[in-house]
């Protein structure tokens, strides 16, 4: 079995998400290991880039912080490399498809390999193009997880199909960030999903209650939560590991 | 399904469709549906009537003597389109876009704008169809440029200005992707270059490519044979790629791009992607880009605000790689220069982009013989560019 399948082998699966090297790399290496102990089944790191065209906000500026603290696609695996000394976590990468492009497919799913990166969720990479990475991806044994949007109708099942690791069912139109309402058929879009795979669906986008996420869960396999976390380092700062804790076990128990 | 769940759009490596799924189904429709239109009788008379009536088309092939004369080479040729509606080659785009949302039925158009013609023949376009319009415009850009933020509203627009990022063009993009990506049923991203995600780049070339179908009419008739080199400026590329499509078949025409160097191409402050970017995935397209070493873009530069942009379109990307077409860069100054030269030589106040490829020209026909002609496009015309000019020459003028 998979690092991300077995995130959801046990119950419905919280996965958080967070932007490396804000506020800093070592506040990230930090944040990620109390996100664990808090209960996080998957960490999803987010790795900044100048142009984040599928976020909202608050991980727009999230990403610019991070950039302008001089992160870099190597720091982001060196905390990867911190957080692997003392956690076996299931890890996802996300990020957009040119700093992936830059450094090179080869050198960047050979390093998640020996890094234990399990995962990597890019926006900009949709079906049509996925051959882009797809089998460099697979011989490293990484994970590149589909999306799955409101728009996608008849495209679901051919995208299903082939979901590899877990599927992200984009809740809502748009982009990334808290919503007070989620008004998609996401059990509609979920039982298109599974008419023709196993592979576990989480719902992102919009998520930010424990009422929302304990809501989601109940049509899938598991929930994402960025901004809501992100907001609170960007709150909090360096001293946000007690809010995270807190809020993400009170996420973790609206999902089970 | 399966079979046409390919990747679509390419130019050689160049090109596709690295978009969120959000838009994916979107694009599909776009395609399709241009696809059904562009080999529509109706369709097609609807739009020439639209460049014929409205635009002001065929724009004139005008020989510019004096220039001639003074260069001491080639004949040169102008293209005048800013002699168009709106004053650029933008309408044509923004025109036939319009119409093709129409007949999808679209209610609402949304656009980026970097100096504010693409707006601004965007808002115009809504304006004519009745149409809701909605801009994303750079907060730096609507500060330089206020004059066509009012334009646009007077033509019924609402104007966004982006805060985000560096708050330019590519901003600008980011945000247009960003609300059409919310709000896709009623809505019809009008992009204003050969760029973005596959089909646009297609689109848009098929549009501009008006320019080079009439110039090469017009020269035939006046010449009686092909000319040697066509020069226009390059940002995304939609006025190069309007004017060199009708020519890539004729070998023995030389196409030139020409990019902003900004302050030159070995400063950072440039737009030149060709001589100076690299190989990268961005807005939706594989092409060349300004980008650092960890493939985060570049902020980029030019006196130009069109030109402003750190990428280029795929096609040119392709033509490039190919060697049929030759991208030089230009300089601020140089750019200048040749604004100020245009204007005293032709009498044609030209836009500050168009300036760069007449500041190519000067380079090379003096060197070039008698028989050869050149046509360069005027892809803008430059009342816009006036204050900024002033204030280059340091004459505090505000519009």
């Amino acid at each position: 079995m998979s690092k991300i399948r077995e995130a959801f082998s046990n119950s419905k699966a919280f996965i958080a998400f967070l932007t490396a090297g804000d506020p800093t790399a070592d506040c990230t290496v930090n944040y990620i290991l109390e996100m664990e102990r808090a209960g996080a089944d998957l960490i999803e790191i987010g790795i900044p880039f100048s142009d984040p065209t599928a976020e909202g906000v608050v991980i727009q500026e999230a990403s610019l912080r991070a950039l302008e603290g001089g992160i870099t696609t190597e720091s982001v695996f060196q905390i990867v490399e911190e957080v692997r000394k003392q956690s076996q976590v299931p890890l996802a990468l996300m990020t957009y498809l040119n700093p992936v492009f830059y450094y090179g497919y080869e050198a960047f799913f050979s390093r998640c390999h020996s890094l234990g990166v399990d995962g990597i969720i890019v926006p900009d990479l949709p079906f049509e193009e996925k051959a882009e990475v797809e089998r460099v991806a697979a011989r490293f044994g990484v994970d590149v997880v589909s999306l799955i949007a409101p728009t996608s109708k008849e495209r679901i099942r051919t995208i299903a199909k082939e979901a590899k690791g877990f599927i992200y069912v984009v809740s809502s139109m748009g982009v990334t960030g808290v919503r007070s309402k989620i008004t998609t058929d996401i059990a509609g879009m979920v039982k298109e999903i599974r008419a023709v795979t196993d592979t576990p669906c989480a719902i992102g986008f919009g998520i930010s209650t424990p009422e929302q996420a304990a809501e989601m869960a109940g049509y899938a396999d598991g929930v994402i939560v960025g901004s809501a976390i992100v907001k609170l380092i960007e709150k909090y700062g360096a001293n946000a590991g007690e809010e995270l804790y807190r809020y993400i076990s009170s996420m973790k128990a609206a999902v089970k | 399904m399966k079979e046409n769940m390919v990747s679509r759009g390419r130019y050689g490596n160049y090109g596709g469709q690295y978009i969120p799924e959000t838009l994916m189904s979107e694009l599909i429709h776009l395609e399709e549906s241009y696809e059904f239109y562009k080999k529509d009788t109706d369709f097609l008379k609807e739009l020439d009537t639209l460049f014929n009536e409205y635009a002001g088309r065929p724009s004139l092939l005008y020989y510019a003597e004096k220039m001639t004369k003074d260069l001491g080479g080639a004949k040169i040729y102008l293209k005048r389109e800013d002699l168009n509606h709106t004053g650029s080659h933008k309408i044509n785009n923004v025109l036939g876009q319009a119409l093709l949302a129409k007949k999808m039925g679209k209610t609402r158009l949304i656009a980026e704008t970097g100096a504010g013609q693409h707006g601004v023949a965007t808002a115009t376009a809504a304006a004519l169809f009745g149409m809701e319009c909605e801009i994303f415009m750079g907060e730096e850009d609507t500060r330089r440029q206020a004059l066509n933020v009012y334009r646009m509203e007077l033509l019924g627009a609402k104007v966004h200005p982006v805060k985000s990022g560096t708050r330019t063009l590519k901003d600008a993009v980011n945000e247009t992707m960003r609300e059409w990506a919310s709000r896709v049923d009623d809505t019809l991203y009008v992009l204003g270059s050969v760029m973005g995600p596959h089909p646009f780049p297609m689109i848009v070339r098929d549009f501009q490519s008006v320019i080079s179908r009439e110039a090469k009419a017009q020269i035939l008739e006046k010449e009686g044979k092909l000319p040697s080199a066509v020069v226009a400026c390059v940002g995304g590329g939609s006025n190069a790629m309007g004017a060199f499509y009708h020519f890539i078949e004729d070998k023995s025409v030389r196409l030139i791009g020409c990019e902003a160097a900004g302050k030159g191409v070995d400063t950072a402050l440039t737009a030149a992607t060709i001589a100076t970017g690299s190989v990268g995935i961005f807005h939706g397209m594989k092409s060349y880009f300004c980008q650092d070493e960890f493939g985060q873009i570049a902020p980029v530069y030019s006196i130009s605000a069109g030109l402003d942009y750190p990428g280029i379109g795929p096609e040119h990307a392709y033509l490039h790689d190919t060697g049929r077409a030759e991208y030089v860069p230009v300089t601020d100054d140089e750019a200048v220069a040749a604004f100020e030269y245009t204007a005293k030589t032709e009498g044609v106040i030209c836009a500050i982009e168009s300036a760069h490829a007449i500041a190519h020209v000067q380079k090379i026909a003096g060197s070039m013989d008698k028989e050869d002609i050149i046509i360069v496009n005027v892809s803008g015309r430059g009342d816009k560019d006036v204050a900024a000019i002033a204030r280059y020459r340091g004459r505090d003028i505000h519009e």
